[in-house]
């Protein structure tokens, strides 16, 4: 039987599904960062120096002709030692860990900074064998950031090291 | 009582009200509160549908990717922007409605014993559909997609299996090549399908299972969507642009939640924390103290014919047949435990369970030992000869079910209540077998429409009482002297209500001209 009071029932709550669903689909509206801050993204996967060592003359003689080779690379591949300044202040400082359970893999680092838009000095360092002092790559540059600019600290052998995109 | 199981009755408590309420307008057979896996599995479907077509017009490609779906948009009202829109929104309905579904089961107490397949079953549901979700977004490639792939990303690459190497992917605008768009395609057509075979486990241990709404409750879904497809199109927001971080956007919160959510909390381990707790937590819900086992059905080879209909009956496929050990080319009816609700709808539907047999005790072919069909007799026969003491107004007997309004409290002197696990225990043949004996009508007290405890109790009565389905009550049988009335547990005055009513009728009906004629049983006794 047809009755007016269920049909309009029906109309309302269907509806009122419709709009919950319209509404929540779009809004509120979201915002990952403030309007006047940049974002600094590092992100490097490299995989880090072998600690070799040098076969003296006796190994060498040792083995087989074929497999005389001088150095003695382990699989494992070295800690990578990462530091980030920022204005001159430390901003992040890491020791990445190679992956793998022979800790042969690459080692990864991402991490995002909200920094201020404007003028900064942004320094990096690297030191992917991590037996030896100091930082065998690095990389300093004074970097003008707009607001909601991404700027990417990465690193690749092929491009001279360090580099900001 | 303790605190899980006070909260659990208070959401219990609020479903009911608000399927009740939902009721005047939907009735219970239409009443989307009471079907919400349906209306799931058919927004589901909305999806696949409109799904296919986006797939057939989208160009996987960076820019492509973004100028296919943008175009199809153009004007939204045309037929590719409503299935655009429709895609969005049927998929946006499918988790409202699949976080309902979950919180009435969580509230109706439905996680354990012979439930706890479906619930586990379906608690992995959860994660696939918004696996489908987030990934379908990344497939417009505008500045939402990319603020979800970058978070998305972020929230993966603390799992070990990554290697922290997969939000590299979007770093910058050239890290990003075409293949990766084909490659998500088949993510997003992939999981979809792993999803629809979960869907076909969750309902397994389920017969008769609705898996689709009514015609009227899909019509009307589709309409409230398409109207929505119209007054608010699904438009795509500016393109991705890996080298800016998007400002403010429109955000599907239905969808996405968890990157606001996991910006907020900032750690990924606490992220990943919090949703593997509430993943374990689910899971861990079946093995809450459980209420104390009531027993299952029995089968009695001695009085089963093996005629399946409590096999068609079973809601929840607890019942197989297998050859007779003691009669050659007959079937037995085999009853598996762990799955048996004990709701006694088997009961009702054995053709062996009718009281006019001579038989005492009366054994049936498959029986509930809690409250066997031999007992309901006893307890009618014991009640009719009280109500014959009864010396004014109609002799009613009632028969209602334990999980709908409290029927006791009608008890009076010409008044007989005869409690139920479900009005589906009730073999039909008891509604002629009182009015035969002395009863002047019979009131059948089940639950609200499409509300039965046990899913189909009601409606089985309904198909028997009115001859669609075996063991059918006979033609004979006056319908003006019986009437069924859906009272849930809130519905005590519509019961008391119902019952006032029926007499009024009744009285109308002396000196009574269709009365069955007296039946009295004479009494076997079988060893």
């Amino acid at each position: 039987m047809f009755k007016p009071v269920a049909l309009v029932g029906q109309i309302v709550l269907y509806g009122a599904f419709a709009a919950f669903i319209g509404y929540f689909a779009t809004s509120p509206k979201y915002r990952q960062i403030a309007d006047d801050v940049a974002l600094i993204k590092l992100s490097i996967s490299h995989l880090g120096d072998r600690e070799c060592r040098k076969r003296t003359p006796e190994e060498l003689a040792k083995l087989p002709p074929n497999m005389r080779a001088p150095l003695d690379c382990p699989r494992e591949r070295s800690d990578i030692k990462l530091e980030v300044d920022l204005d001159g202040q430390l901003l992040f400082s890491t020791v990445m860990h190679p992956t793998g359970l022979y800790k042969d893999g690459v080692s990864t680092v991402y991490r995002r900074f909200e920094v201020p838009a404007g003028k900064h000095h942004l320094a990096v360092r690297m030191n992917d064998k991590i037996v030896n002092p100091g930082f065998n790559f690095s990389k300093a540059d004074e970097v003008e950031l707009k607001p909601a600019q991404v700027l990417v600290i990465d690193f690749n052998p092929d491009r001279g090291g360090l580099f900001f995109k | 009582m303790n605190f899980p199981a006070a909260v659990q009755q208070q959401a219990k408590r609020l479903f009911m009200r608000l399927e009740e309420a939902c009721d005047p307008f939907f009735g219970g057979a239409d009443n989307p509160l009471r079907h919400l896996g349906a209306y799931g599995l058919f927004l589901l479907w909305l999806v696949v549908g409109s799904g296919l077509y986006l797939y057939i017009v989208l160009d996987t490609g960076i820019e492509a990717v973004y100028r296919s779906i943008g175009e199809l948009s153009t004007p939204p009202w045309q037929i590719g922007g409503v299935f655009r829109s429709l895609h969005r929104y049927a998929a946006d309905g499918l988790m409202l409605v699949m976080l309902l579904h979950l919180l009435r089961e969580a509230a109706y107490g439905r996680f354990q014993g012979f439930r706890h397949y479906s619930w586990l079953t379906g608690v992995q549901l959860i994660w696939l559909a918004f696996i489908a979700g987030i990934g379908g977004y990344w497939l417009v490639w505008d500045q939402l997609a990319q603020v979800s792939a970058i978070a998305s990303t972020e929230l993966l690459d603390w799992l070990p299996m990554f290697s922290g190497a997969s939000a590299r992917n979007f770093l910058t605008p050239d890290s990003l090549s075409d293949r990766f768009f084909t490659v998500l395609i088949f993510i997003h057509i992939g999981v979809p399908l792993l999803l629809i075979l979960g869907l076909w486990a969750h309902v397994q241990r389920i017969a008769h299972v609705d898996y689709l709404p009514s015609w009227r409750g899909m019509l009307a879904t589709l309409a409230a969507l398409l109207l929505l497809s119209l007054v608010q199109p699904a438009l795509s927001q500016p393109p991705a642009d890996l080298a800016i971080v998007p400002g403010a956007i429109d955000f599907d919160w239905l969808i996405l939640f968890i990157h606001p959510l996991s910006d907020r909390i900032g750690s990924p381990a606490l992220v990943w924390l919090l949703l593997f707790a509430a993943t374990a937590l689910l899971f861990l819900l079946p093995l809450l103290p459980a209420p104390v086992g009531v027993p299952v059905a029995v089968v009695d080879p001695a009085n089963c014919t093996g005629c399946d209909r409590c096999l068609a009956d079973c809601p929840y496929a607890a019942i197989s047949m297998t050859a007779h050990p003691a009669r050659p080319g007959f079937h037995l009816a085999v009853v598996d435990a762990d799955l048996c609700a004990a709701c006694g709808l088997c009961a009702g539907s054995c053709p062996s369970s009718t009281p006019f047999r001579r038989q005492e005790p009366l054994c049936t072919g498959i029986d509930m030992p809690q409250l066997s069909v031999d007992a309901l007799r006893v307890q009618l026969e014991s009640e009719l000869l009280r109500l014959r003491q009864a010396t004014s107004g109609s002799r009613v007997v009632v028969f209602s079910c334990q999980h709908a309004a409290d029927a006791q409290t009608l008890t009076a002197d010409d008044t007989a209540v005869i409690p139920l696990l479900c009005i589906g225990q009730l073999p039909p043949a008891f509604v002629e077998y009182a009015l035969r004996s002395g009863a002047d009508g019979v009131l059948l007290g089940a639950c609200r429409d499409g509300g039965c405890e046990f899913r189909l109790g009601e409606r089985w009565l309904a198909e028997r009482l009115t001859g669609e389905r075996p063991p059918s009550l006979r033609s004979r049988v006056p319908a003006t002297r019986w009437r069924t009335v859906s009272a849930g547990v809130h519905d005590q005055s519509r019961l008391i209500s119902a019952l006032a009513d029926f007499r009024r009728r009744l009285a109308t009906l002396d000196p009574p001209g269709d009365r069955l004629p007296p039946y009295s049983r004479k009494v076997v006794h079988h060893v």
